[in-house]
């Protein structure tokens, strides 16, 4: 039985149209690429407060910064590796610095944006936008939720960095899903091992826990749509209560969901722990799954961290 | 008041702005006197002529905004929101001392009066187009004005935002450049040549205005025309000197562009631009 599927981007361009009906005070920026981050559809509406910037990401960001400082609620959009990286200076001085409400909503993050080869799959993006003080990151798990974290920007005040992907993704929240900024979720219990991860690697981290009950290993699944503020309190309970954490990121081991949750760990509650994710390197062009599996993004690669992890908790 | 009493009074508020700068920087021992002392006019006729503000209420909605995009001659700016009344001059001394709202790049958290944060030369303009856009968006008449360095021409986003502002005929905009012809580096012309300037704004579509940025009545002039000019940005090309009003700095801008006077130049300046009483102790 196949699970339903979704476009984060769809649901991101649909929920836009629909706020902008209920909201007059939003505005909403791309740069070039408006038909594939799905801005579009908020632009044919409302034409008057939609900004097509030119292939300018820089401009953008800051461009967004004033609309911000008189008011608006400032949605920019682009690919996740131009928005983090061609523009990290912009968000960084503009949005973050100044506390402005800028909502900074990318597509095609991670490797699963396959055929364009590493110049457009964002890796790093998570980490180069945590760094930064003020800004909250957020990697929604599936379509379902994203419609509930656009909703929640446009109610939070504040920079917020929001990666999306550009391929169809797994349905995890069937029955709906109400998202809080910096909640985490427990989706499977499980007292052994507790494997943390976000976007799409949620919907592989329950398979992965699945897979491995035939091996008499009970993992716990925690989904961890904010990256910043990361939910430090839940990460503890799971460290303190399974003994063993495995984290699982569509994004470089470093700096990332990873990163975030083993700085918590050391800090607070020492367990044995891996993380899942690309290992430092660029990625090429092929197609998403085939991308998954050369560089470990797989439930298998999940399920070897698991037995690793539990190896050393013995 | 008449005219010429006005002009008069602007300018000796340049020169208290100026006094302003050197004993700023020299209290602060860092800082950027230089293209501070080259903007004082211009500041001084955007703050005590031009711009429709009021420094009892600095979120009045109404209000024109200004953005320094050249973050680092926040000198001139803090002196001009001091003697406007946003804050006390005596606040002025704490430039860039631990816990002071005087960020020694401009912060818009941290002081009233402030339109947006800058520092990172190149991004003001875009962010002045934003305000112009949602001024019209709001159908409010305020005006947006953004000041640039020359120098800091050299970013790319200027450009950028230069095709924005043209894109969306933002004529409730007007950018101004001070044109000091040096950078930290050297004069602009031998470290990587802005020329033909002008030009360059006219091809991005702008209505060009090239004034002595010294000089008050220009100065209000310039602005004026400005505001006429209807479905195109204007730019007014403000010729100054860099270090403006101290003559060793004039003769070496390159020693006074992010350097500050020491005790013993403080009071060689303070006597040149004096009329007032140097600082007591």
């Amino acid at each position: 039985m196949s699970k339903k599927e979704i476009a984060t981007r769809d649901v991101y361009g649909q929920t836009l149209l629909e706020l902008g009906k209920e909201n007059p005070n939003i505005v909403v920026l791309d740069a070039d690429l408006a038909c594939s981050t799905k801005t579009a559809m908020f632009g044919k509406a409302f034409p008057n407060r939609f900004f097509d910037m030119g292939i300018a990401e820089q401009d953008m960001i800051s461009t967004a910064a004033g609309l911000a400082a008189c008011g608006k609620i400032a949605f920019a959009s682009t690919f996740a590796v131009f928005g983090s990286g061609r523009a990290w200076d912009q968000v960084r001085m503009m949005a973050a610095y100044t506390r402005l409400n800028v909502k900074i909503v990318v597509t095609h993050g991670g490797i699963t944006t396959g055929e364009d080869g590493a110049s457009h799959q964002a890796n790093e993006d998570i980490a180069i936008m945590r760094a930064i003080p003020n800004m909250t990151v957020i990697v929604p798990t599936d379509g379902v939720q994203t419609a509930s974290v656009i909703r929640e920007a446009a109610n939070f005040y504040g920079p917020m960095y929001i990666r999306l992907s550009r391929g169809k993704t797994p349905v995890v929240y069937e029955n709906g899903c109400e998202f809080k900024v910096g909640k985490g979720t427990i989706l499977k219990e499980g007292t052994d091992l507790t494997i943390i991860a976000c976007g799409i690697m949620v919907e592989k981290a329950l398979n992965a826990a699945d897979a491995l009950k035939k091996e008499n290993v009970n993992c716990r699944v925690i989904d961890m749509p904010t990256i910043k503020p990361i939910d430090k309190e839940l990460i503890i309970k799971c460290a303190e209560e399974t003994g063993a954490i495995v984290t699982a990121e569509e994004h470089s081991i470093i700096g990332g969901l990873g990163g975030a949750v083993a700085e918590v760990i050391v800090e607070n509650c020492v367990v044995p722990m891996a993380r899942v994710g690309v290992r430092d390197t660029f990625g090429e062009s092929g197609k998403p799954e085939e991308l998954l599996v050369k560089y470990g993004l797989t439930e298998s690669e999940i399920m070897a961290a698991v037995r690793h992890v539990l190896a050393r908790k013995k | 008041m008449t005219a010429k009493e006005k002009i008069k009074a602007i300018e000796e508020i340049a020169r208290k702005l100026r006094q302003h700068i050197i004993q700023m920087t020299c209290a602060a021992a860092s800082g950027h006197p230089g293209g501070s002392l080259s903007a004082a006019d211009i500041i001084a006729v955007l703050y005590f002529h031009q711009l429709r503000h009021d420094p009892k209420n600095p979120t009045w909605a109404d209000r024109d905004r200004f953005v320094m995009s050249k973050g680092h001659a926040a000198p001139v700016l803090y002196a001009a929101l001091a003697e406007a009344g946003y804050f006390s001059v005596d606040y002025l001394k704490t430039l860039r001392k631990l816990g002071s709202s005087l960020q020694g790049h401009i912060d818009m958290l941290s002081l009233p009066g402030i339109e947006m944060s800058t520092g990172s030369l190149g991004q003001g303009l875009s962010a002045a187009n934003g305000m112009a856009l949602a001024g019209r968006l709001d159908k409010k008449d305020y005006h947006v004005y953004c000041l640039m360095g020359d120098g800091e021409c050299h970013e790319g986003q200027i450009w950028e935002a230069a095709m924005t502002s043209f894109h969306y005929k933002l004529d409730n905009l007007t950018a101004i450049v001070d044109h000091n012809k040096y950078q930290i580096d050297g004069k602009i012309e031998d470290i990587k040549n802005i020329q033909p300037f002008a030009d360059k704004w006219t091809a991005f579509g702008w209505h060009v205005i090239q004034c002595n940025g010294h000089k008050v009545e220009d100065l209000t002039k310039a602005f004026e025309k400005a505001k006429r000019v209807k479905r195109q940005p204007t730019v007014i090309i403000a010729d100054t000197v860099k270090g403006k009003g101290v003559s060793f700095m004039e003769e070496k801008p390159l020693d006074y562009h992010g350097k500050a006077p020491t005790k013993e130049e403080e009071q060689r300046a303070l006597q040149q631009l004096c009329r007032i009483e140097a600082p007591k102790k």
